[in-house]
């Protein structure tokens, strides 16, 4: 690879699940109780798919990392302050929906169409990442959609480590059940990568990588298009919320026995 | 690096240079970049405001904040905004979310419906006539409606406030514009100081172990290097501290006031008839000295909490607990019942005013916000005189920056400090002065000695000076000698050591408090509540920020008030007698700091707890 890799991320972005997140139904469907109040963070898959992204960047030379995310204008630039003192990347922000209500095809239309239309972009040096479970609700479809919309044949989903050999080649380690890793060879570029946990530690904060993002990310979001998924036509009829499930008692002096026999029970019901 | 092991690392400290370095971003630092960030830029586009590290680009600003998010601060705010809306004269600030005008509001004597509260003959007395007389005071509900607010308290046509949303909406408008960086996430560790100046900032250390030894992605706190450092972290914020201890306070300032102030976003049942705007301020329980609020924001949510002052002298004096009994108490009740836990947290009020205020300048650095003392401790206001100072900084940087002026002591004075001391804050500021000082005599004096100097516009007040610290706390034996035998309190002190947890709770229980009825909805363990309605976070790879430096001292503490007082429990009793530190249910809210004895019993007078910069805390954005 001697022009490096130019790395398309999909960074889906959530509120934060420290906060108190509680669906509810309005007048056009299904939402989040006072979404906009809530902070947002980019999933944690589709964050380590970007610390991965950067990763892969730093170590083979001329590589150069993307950022896609489809959100709230003001969700994206929140986020940008949080992450954009880690990794360096190129924002490519839509101004778009971001609920967790969105449709996978939708969004995989979105993110394909904006990837298309990145200036530059040369298909046979690309490689896509995203969350693996990302903007699917964890139904783990959208970045499948997402390389079927690119005609992008090699796809790995669930990836936890990816290796460049010495012939160019690409080695994955994708989870499969049993908590057992499969092993796929690819050729390189173009490929899609849906990103589980992978290994990495989260970068350091670093003020020096912030200032330079942040030249082209606040730009980027000022000329940030609106784009309405699915050109406004996506409705929810309704949505079933899992059911709260936490429950809170003081006891004391229980075994752990106890208290494992009653966990179990609760689990039960 | 020349060696990949934590033993051998060799990494060079980054360094970088800026022109204005900003720490904390709290509404000081907003009323400072709000303002700032509208003058960069000409109305053409062109630099107003030229950097001089980067010539040709508008003043490179850059500002650092611990938490992870700029939503997450915490405050009860009910304020009169007359700066906040001076800031955005066209713009309706009951848009930003949970924030609506001033409707109601009122102060309530509470009485003690349940009798288990330290109260004085005075207060018992009080009780007493009112129960006896309560067709002609009207009290019901346990509870007085005082048919007047003192002026110097009223916040009419005021806003009902969340810091927290309020924090986020104006860090929003300030970044959106691209000219200033506002970084959270990012603590900083200390100034840069050479000779009397300030040079800039050092940031906090990342990849280290928990004693600060470098660790695995060892990376040290860059140096930023900035002709000028605003200093806005707080009244605890590391920063400030470090600039007071190093180049000295006023004579005669220091800062001996403080007030745990803790509260809960709650959201209300339907129909629990409160309005948004309603302002309640409660006084007489769940102790005399501990004062209460209520606050109605719009969406049926409401922010309930209380303030525990350093001059109540018992050491039992949980926040969390005592504030679950204050919304037990049945004039609160009957609008809580039903209502949902949706946020917690807790912070420390610097309460010196006046008294507590640093040099507001020196060369190369400003102060601005509760820690530069511009908290009103008479009108118990700070966030809108917060703002203030950060918009008088704003405007006297923008007016040196436009005469290219150097940012020295001289200069700083001539135009932030003139800008502030001929300010409404400054005004406001005097009156409050000696307000207080009546509180280290009993809460009656004190409240008598707010109202002489509230009437008097500051003319007159008491003028009974702070008592040493070591005279205001009261021992176990003295503060509850007389409901429990010298026998039974040392056989709870034993078992509580043992143990390793607080006293409080024994305490309390043995002194007829009722138990806590958990729901695990509004009423939740003090855990719990880290988890449910606080999110605490320790991001890994930054050291402990709390440590006990001089490990006798702790063991020879008997009250250990550090581990009583802390807002997270992250404070409990080590094997040895030295306090254990839990850094991941740490809120920051820096109570152990002010509550640590050492300063006022030991030869050198300086207190045991190291309060350093670090990362993470609270992850709510509705305080």
């Amino acid at each position: 690879m001697t022009n490096g890799y130019q790395i398309v991320v999909c960074g889906s972005i959530v509120p934060d699940p420290l906060q108190t997140l509680e669906p509810v139904e309005t007048p056009t469907g299904p939402a989040l109780k006072n979404e906009m109040m809530l902070p947002a963070v980019l999933d944690p898959w589709a964050a380590h798919a970007l610390y991965e992204a950067a990763n892969l960047a730093s170590k083979v030379a001329g590589s150069k990392v993307w950022l896609v995310s489809a959100g709230p204008k003001a969700k994206l630039q929140q986020v940008m302050m949080t992450i954009a003192q880690r990794v360096s990347f190129e924002l490519v922000p839509v101004d778009s929906s971001a609920s967790g209500f969105a449709d996978a095809h939708a969004t995989a239309a979105l993110l394909a169409d904006t990837i298309q239309s990145i200036a530059g972009l040369d298909r046979a040096r690309m490689l896509v990442f995203g969350g693996w479970e990302s903007a699917s609700r964890g139904a783990g479809a959208t970045m499948q959609l997402v390389g079927e919309r690119l005609q992008i044949l090699d796809q790995f989903q669930g990836v936890d480590q990816l290796t460049v050999q010495a012939d160019g080649s690409l080695e994955v380690l994708e989870r499969i059940e049993g908590g057992r890793h499969q092993v796929s060879v690819c050729q390189g570029p173009p490929a899609l990568f849906g990103w589980a946990t992978g290994n990495l530690p989260e970068p350091r904060n670093n003020p020096q990588v912030g200032m330079a993002n942040m030249r082209t990310v606040m730009p980027a979001l000022q000329k940030a298009k609106s784009v309405p998924l699915a050109a406004g036509g996506l409705h929810f009829l309704s949505a079933t919320p899992p059911k709260q499930q936490r429950q809170t008692r003081v006891v004391k002096d229980l075994s752990p026995d106890q208290i494992a026999q009653e966990l179990a029970e609760w689990i039960g019901k | 690096m020349s060696d990949a092991s934590p033993e051998h690392v060799t990494i060079e400290r980054q360094q970088m240079s800026i022109d204005i370095a900003c720490v904390g971003f709290g509404p000081a630092m907003g009323g400072f970049l709000t303002t700032l960030n509208r003058s960069l830029l000409n109305e053409d586009g062109s630099v107003r405001l030229e950097s001089a590290v980067s010539p040709g680009q508008p003043l490179q600003v850059v500002c650092y904040e611990r938490a992870d998010g700029l939503g997450f601060g915490v405050s009860g705010v009910v304020t009169r905004a007359r700066g906040i809306r001076a800031s955005f004269p066209d713009v309706d600030l009951t848009q930003v979310p949970m924030s609506v005008e001033v409707k109601k509001e009122e102060l309530i004597y509470l009485l003690d419906p349940i009798r288990a509260s330290r109260r004085s003959f005075t207060f018992k007395l009080a009780d007493r006539v009112l129960r006896s007389l309560s067709f002609i005071f009207g009290v019901k509900h346990d509870a007085f409606e005082l048919p007047y607010t003192p002026p110097f308290m009223q916040k009419h046509h005021g806003l009902v406030l969340s810091l927290g949303q309020f924090n986020q909406w104006v860090s929003d408008q300030v970044a959106a514009s691209g000219m200033v960086q506002i970084w959270p996430g990012m603590p900083v560790a200390e100034p840069l100081i050479e000779g009397d100046a300030v040079t800039g900032v050092r940031l906090a250390d990342q990849g280290t172990d928990l004693q600060g030894r470098p660790d695995a992605g060892f990376t040290p706190g860059m140096d930023l290097f900035a002709p000028l450092t605003v200093v806005g972290d707080g009244p605890v914020g590391a920063v400030g501290r470090n600039i007071d201890a190093r180049l000295g306070m006023p004579e005669g300032h220091q800062h001996t006031e403080w007030a745990l102030g803790m509260k809960m976003v709650v959201e209300l049942r339907e129909n629990s008839g409160l309005e948004p705007g309603t302002v309640l301020h409660t006084i007489g329980f769940p102790e005399p000295e501990i004062f209460g609020f209520l606050y109605v924001h719009p969406g049926n949510l409401a922010s309930v909490g209380i303030f525990v002052p350093s001059w109540f002298r018992s050491p039992i004096r949980t926040g969390y607990r005592y504030l679950q009994h204050l919304m037990l108490h049945p004039y609160l009740w009957r609008y809580l019942e039903g209502a949902t836990l949706k946020s917690w947290g807790a912070k420390s009020l610097q309460e010196s005013g006046r008294h507590g205020e640093p040099f507001l300048a020196g060369n190369g650095y400003a102060r601005i916000g509760e820690g530069s003392g511009s908290t009103n401790v008479l009108a118990g206001s700070g966030v809108d005189e917060a703002w203030t100072t950060g918009v008088q900084l704003a405007e006297a940087v923008i007016e040196l920056a436009e005469q290219k002026r150097a940012f020295t002591r001289e200069n700083l004075e001539a135009t932030y400090v003139r800008r502030r001391r001929q300010s409404w804050v400054d005004d406001e500021s005097k009156v409050a002065a000696d307000s207080r000082n009546g509180f280290q005599k009993g809460v009656v004096t004190g409240m008598i000695g707010m109202a002489i100097a509230g009437m008097t516009g500051g003319r007159f007040a008491l003028r009974a000076r702070p008592n040493p610290k070591s005279s205001v706390l009261a021992s176990l034996e003295e503060a509850y000698g007389s409901r429990i035998p010298p026998t039974e309190l040392k056989q709870i002190q034993e078992e509580c050591a043992a143990k390793g947890v607080s006293l409080h709770d024994r305490i309390m229980d043995r002194c007829g408090w009722p138990p806590i009825p958990m729901d695990g909805k509004l009423f939740i363990s003090h855990q719990d509540a880290l988890l449910m309605g606080g999110g605490v976070q320790a991001p890994p790879g930054y050291a402990n920020h709390v440590c006990f430096p001089r490990q006798e001292i702790c063991r020879a503490c008997e009250t250990k008030l550090c581990l009583e007082m802390c807002s997270g429990q992250a404070i409990t009793r080590g094997e040895d007698g030295v306090p254990a530190f839990d850094r991941e249910k740490c809120v920051y809210c820096g109570a152990c700091l002010w509550n640590c004895q050492a300063d006022a019993n030991t030869d050198d007078k300086k207190g045991n707890i190291e309060f350093k910069a670090g990362a993470g805390g609270l992850h709510s954005t509705l305080n």
